[in-house]
């Protein structure tokens, strides 16, 4: 299982992260390298086999809906970059 | 004498409700001890002195009018994935060097209800993600049995923190081995409790279904108090459970006579040390020799956990890690107008190398044409994995294990390759995979360094876990070992 430059970079975009060239190239050793050792799993037959997503075995749990003490905005966005008018200022979405 | 920094919790509390110590007295010894290793040992990435001291002054006016609980007035280290309030918490990132989170987690808000003095946050690998505590943006910490080599991690602050007598005890978190390989590698102990027990609710996410806070402390004993006061269902944690009747302390009754051992053959892996197999064979000889009958047991999916784990802890951190974009909290790279442009420099400035990769790992598993291979292959590995411990727990009480294959290693001799790196914890992933609770208490030593033996139960065992640790406590001497710094 090997990944090449491309896929590293397809990836990279998915996941919105800026990388070096030298860091695409340790990447995609490391990477690879990675995914061989999960090829180990091929061995197991586990057709059939139901997926577990969680530890627990929780099923949907609810509680009442109780109008509680909530934060404060201005403690809300107190850890924003950039704050306007107790809003947090955004950069442009959409482009002209 | 001891020293006061050097104290249990129950050893402490005993001397505070006599009146021989204050909580001022005890928390201001802890606050010298740092000042006399902290520079070698490095476990904290803050340090709150003087929050620290009011929670001590407020500890003895509760202690004077008879309203004390075991943790009162008793200095505690934070890991700092964990949320407190008014206190940074960065999870050793760039990318929250400066957040300042709103609110207490829950755990932290039963410790300051109990009336614990919070002396810090700890430093780990950056949210959780390494075993050794190197992948800390900010800076590595020092084994204090050795400064060269690694107190492990992710938890590596908060366990050299408690070794080194900086603090009494701490919490650490686990989502892969990371409060019971770090208390392995320093000689203290730690506990992983079930999922569940302990809310999640203030520690910062990084792989949810595996997840759980858990404490690290100089015994047995210290962990059962702390536990006492940490576990209970939080209706903002939709995954807790509710408290187990009865206390963990009356669990400890040193009688572990018919309790019945596995010891399971797949966990004694290649490249395991020959001193800490000596170890934990000799432990296992002192459990025999007081009562409990010990049998060979077989789990043979172990050899597919490390894999399951890292396709699911990747996939479960791509996701949490999403939010991390520069727009609400934490750091935010402002030099450009483009939007996307901003989050990629915010997320390549603000990650570490180990980060990245993992969020890299878990899209690529979870990207449509791999994520029948990857990821579904993995939750159904865990299905079998989940089944296989079942199996033995119909035949067993508790499952004894090493915790780490090797003793702590050599700063800088395994951060270079990260398959190295994850095999460390080949002891300890399963049981996160399967929810199950585990604890690591200090069973000798192998090249001068601590080696931990690890207990391993069924979900909500804990009571028996603790049993069969104090009971091996009472018969040996290694948890009272401690690093000369």
């Amino acid at each position: 299982m090997s990944l090449d430059r491309a896929e590293v970079e397809h990836l990279a975009s998915l996941v919105r992260i800026g990388l070096t060239n030298d860091e695409i190239e340790t990447l995609r050793d490391q990477l690879s390298d990675i995914l061989e050792q999960f090829q180990v799993l091929r061995e197991l037959d586990t057709r059939g086999v139901i997926p577990t997503g969680h530890a627990g075995n929780l099923a949907t749990v609810m509680r009442d809906d109780l109008p509680g003490d909530c934060l404060t905005v201005a403690k809300v966005i107190s850890n924003a970059p950039r704050t306007e008018g107790g809003l947090i200022r955004v950069k442009a979405v959409l482009e002209e | 004498m001891a020293e006061l920094w050097q104290l249990t919790i129950q050893e402490a509390h005993q001397r505070l409700l006599r009146r021989e110590i204050s909580s001022v007295d005890l928390t201001r010894a802890c606050l010298d001890r740092i000042g006399q290793v902290e520079d070698r040992v490095k476990a904290f990435v803050t340090i709150t002195e003087m929050g620290g001291l009011q929670q001590a002054r407020a500890a003895d006016r509760r202690i004077a009018a008879g309203d004390a609980t075991p943790l009162t007035g008793i200095p505690v280290q934070i890991k700092d994935l964990i949320c407190t309030r008014g206190i940074r918490t960065t999870c050793a990132s760039r990318m929250l060097e400066n957040y300042i989170p709103v609110y207490d987690a829950t755990a932290v808000s039963k410790l300051l209800d109990a009336g614990a003095v919070l002396l810090g946050k700890g430093n780990m690998d950056e949210f959780g993600m390494g075993s050794s505590c190197e992948n800390s943006a900010f800076f590595p910490s020092s084994n204090p049995w050795d400064l060269a080599r690694v107190p492990g991690g992710s938890s590596g602050g908060a366990a050299a923190a408690v070794a080194s007598g900086e603090v009494t005890y701490a919490l650490g978190s686990d989502t892969g081995g990371s409060v019971r390989q770090p208390s392995s590698l320093c000689g203290v102990v730690g506990l992983k409790p079930t999922y569940g027990l302990v809310s999640r609710y203030g520690l910062v996410a990084y792989a949810s279904s595996l997840d759980q806070i858990g404490p690290i402390a100089q015994d047995v004993t210290d962990c059962a108090l702390v536990l006492n006061a940490i576990t209970g269902q939080d209706p903002k944690d939709s995954t807790s459970l509710p408290k187990p009747p009865g206390d963990y302390i009356q669990a400890l009754t040193g009688n572990i006579r018919g309790l019945r051992l596995g010891v399971p053959e797949e966990y004694y892996v290649e490249g395991m040390q020959t001193g800490v197999r000596a170890a934990v064979a000799k432990a296992i000889g002192v459990l025999e020799s007081l009562g409990a009958m010990v049998v060979p047991v077989s789990l043979p999916t172990t050899r597919y956990a490390l894999a399951c784990y890292y396709i699911i802890a990747p996939s479960e951190c791509s996701a949490n890690l999403a939010r991390y974009d520069g727009v609400k909290y934490g750091y935010s790279y402002q030099d450009t107008d483009n939007l996307l442009e901003a989050m990629e420099q915010t997320r390549q400035h603000g990650f570490g190398m180990e980060v990245k990769r993992r969020i890299m790992l878990g899209t690529y598993a979870l990207s449509s044409g791999y994520y029948d291979a990857y990821y579904l292959k993995a939750q159904q590995v865990r299905t079998l994995i989940r089944e296989d411990f079942a199996r033995v727990f119909q035949e067993v009480d508790a499952l004894v294990t090493p915790t780490s294959p090797v003793v702590a290693f050599p700063q800088g001799e395994k951060i270079g390759d990260p398959v190295q790196m994850y095999l460390i914890d080949v002891c300890t992933l399963p049981v996160n995979i399967a929810g199950l609770p585990a604890i690591s208490v200090p069973c000798g030593f192998a090249q001068g360094l601590p080696v931990g033996l690890q207990l391993i139960g069924p979900p909500l065992a804990e009571a028996t876990l603790l049993r069969i640790g104090h009971a091996y406590e009472q018969a040996t001497e290694w948890h009272k070992a401690r690093p000369e710094l």
